[in-house]
């Protein structure tokens, strides 16, 4: 079975994030880049499928300027067999990333595509959920176990207030969330391999899709500051604070 | 034209997070109806009818509906969708899971985990777990809003008297089953939705010494929490992570013991209403966004926070 994984780059996880002095959007010049950890974990699990014998190839796709086809590579570092760039200049919307990937898998025609629940930039946890309605396929969200028998997809998902199992035709899409596994480090050699690993280049034009606004950023500040408030001397004295000052308790 | 608000619900109850996409929703103009797509969820749906501000509540009750699959309710949310301005739900796992679905069936964007409305098409969103907000206009005709609990108030659950209307459209993907659920049968509630949090971090030295937040917990019916760096330290599972790629949370009153403050961590609960900190290391980061801070030993601390509750 050929398995889907798709991948963002993303600002490191521990970079704080500042935004511009004109609030136009966060400053991300200079910062340290890396692989949007949910996809990371998407890109485990499928590698673990294929050492399982599951999957027979692990095909690893990003969207975005050149510089994602660092993130593509760390992909085949940790294991995936082939990448496939789709190049635009900026990021473009959830609902267009879904469409350009929708024809990159009706191309490909995987068996299953997993993909992060979310990337840690936008926030928006949307584009499994859309690609899956674009393509008619079910979907199992917040991922944190993915068994594959008997041509379904049996998926344990993360809902609030505990675990919910669903079981999915094949063709299906997976997101990940944090629980689902705990991703490796790319070895020396195997980051040496994946510089020859196949890397294709693709453009919406030659995918048919036509990239749209839907949104408008109007503009990007930084949360309200919160001030530094006292520090109170005993347990006594905190309890007091919470119940007459705060009143909270 | 009007607002439909997706009501979140388990076919008996009304939940909580319903009340405050309503509020979102008002805050949008117009008038406002809630679907309760269920089986056998007409008490759900006569709850919905309650809300204050309601106008309407339309009730799809059948089989394929039980247990919210995404694949069946987004197509019928999407056919009923055409005809309003707004479709609304909270963004909890539910309407994280279907909401999308039904953006790409309308083709338009969804405006994720809104915290504020400035106008009927402006938002502000969080961005990188809150470090930035984002102000966000959609250009779409149907704007598909989920909307982040704590940032909006309860509507009044009483005092609407909304017409029910049933729906008749059923639709089964058939593409996919419930196999089953789990749900935490702890006392404590929801680490997302509990209005008190005490969350413990490296400092706690191990898995067992959670014990002793657990029983502050109890007292003050809390949920209980940890930092990633206690969750890779292995002492208590990941499902208990609050942080940037763990729980986002904003409770009442957030208590970080032996947590050091790393970014990460104040992503997932700075938008809590009282923070508090208890940690040996006075420079800990952490006190630079607790209204009150004690330096302490938390093995002296805590235990007494517990007796002096």
């Amino acid at each position: 079975m050929k398995v889907l994984v798709t991948v963002k780059r993303v600002i490191d996880y521990n970079v704080k994030v500042r935004v511009k002095s004109d609030n136009s959007d966060v400053d991300l010049a200079n910062v340290k880049m890396a692989l949007n950890p949910f996809c990371e974990i998407a890109v485990e699990e499928a590698v673990r499928l294929k050492e399982a014998g599951t999957a027979s190839e692990v095909v690893v796709v990003s969207i975005g300027p050149k510089a994602c086809q660092e993130q593509i590579r760390t992909a085949l570092a940790l294991g995936a067999d082939r990448g496939i760039q789709i190049e635009t200049e900026e990021a473009p919307e959830s609902l267009s990333v879904a469409k350009l990937l929708a024809k990159v898998i009706d191309e490909e025609k995987p068996e299953l595509i997993i993909m992060g629940k979310q990337a840690i930039d936008s926030d928006n946890n949307q584009t499994g959920q859309m690609l899956a309605a674009l393509l008619d396929m079910p979907q199992g969200t917040f991922a944190s176990e993915v068994k594959v028998e008997d041509g379904k997809v049996s998926v344990t998902r993360e809902v609030d207030g505990g675990l919910q199992t669903v079981a999915l035709n094949l063709p299906a899409i997976v997101t990940t969330d944090l629980r689902l596994n705990e991703p490796r480090y790319a070895s020396l050699p195997n980051i040496m391999k994946a510089k020859r690993k196949p890397l294709d280049v693709k453009t919406p034009a030659d995918l048919g899709v036509e990239v749209k606004a839907h949104t408008k950023l109007l503009k990007v500040t930084p949360p309200a500051e919160r001030q530094a408030g006292i520090k109170v001397g005993s347990v006594d004295e905190l309890v007091e604070k919470l119940k007459n000052e705060a009143k909270v308790l | 034209m009007a607002i439909l608000v997706i009501a979140e619900h388990d076919n008996s109850t009304l939940k909580g997070a319903t009340l405050n996409a309503v509020t979102a929703a008002t805050q949008m103009g117009g008038d406002l109806h809630v679907l309760v797509a269920g089986a056998g969820c007409g008490a759900a749906a006569e709850a919905a009818a309650q809300v204050a501000g309601v106008s309407k509540v339309l009730v799809a009750d059948a089989a394929a509906y039980e247990h919210q699959l995404a694949e069946n309710v987004s197509k019928l949310i999407a056919e009923l969708g055409k005809d309003y301005s707004h479709v609304v739900s909270p963004a909890t796992t539910t309407g994280k899971n279907v909401m999308p679905r039904v953006a790409a069936l309308l083709d338009v964007a969804q405006v994720s985990d809104i915290t504020a409305v400035e106008s009927a098409d402006t938002f502000q969103r969080p961005i990188y777990a809150g470090n930035a907000i984002a102000t966000v206009q959609s250009l779409d005709a149907i704007k598909v809003i989920t909307v982040r609990g704590t940032a909006f108030d309860a509507a009044a659950a009483e005092g609407g008297s909304a017409a029910v209307e049933a729906v008749d459209s059923v639709h089964d993907a058939g593409v996919s089953s419930f196999v089953g659920e789990e749900m935490a049968v702890s006392d404590r509630p929801e680490l997302t939705a509990a209005s008190v949090v005490i969350s413990g971090g490296r400092g706690m030295g191990n898995g067992e010494n959670f014990a002793m937040l657990e029983k502050v917990a109890d007292k003050l019916g809390a949920a209980v929490g940890a930092s990633r760096a206690a969750v890779d330290a292995g002492f208590v599972p990941n499902d208990m992570q609050v942080g940037q790629t763990g729980k986002i949370v904003a409770p009442e009153l957030y208590i970080a013991v032996g947590i050091s403050g790393a970014i990460q961590h104040l992503a997932g609960m700075k938008d809590s209403k009282i923070i508090v900190a208890i940690n040996k290391d006075e420079e800990a980061p952490i006190f630079s966004v607790a209204d009150y801070g004690l330096v302490a030993d938390l093995f002296e601390a805590v235990p007494e926070l517990e007796q002096k509750l």
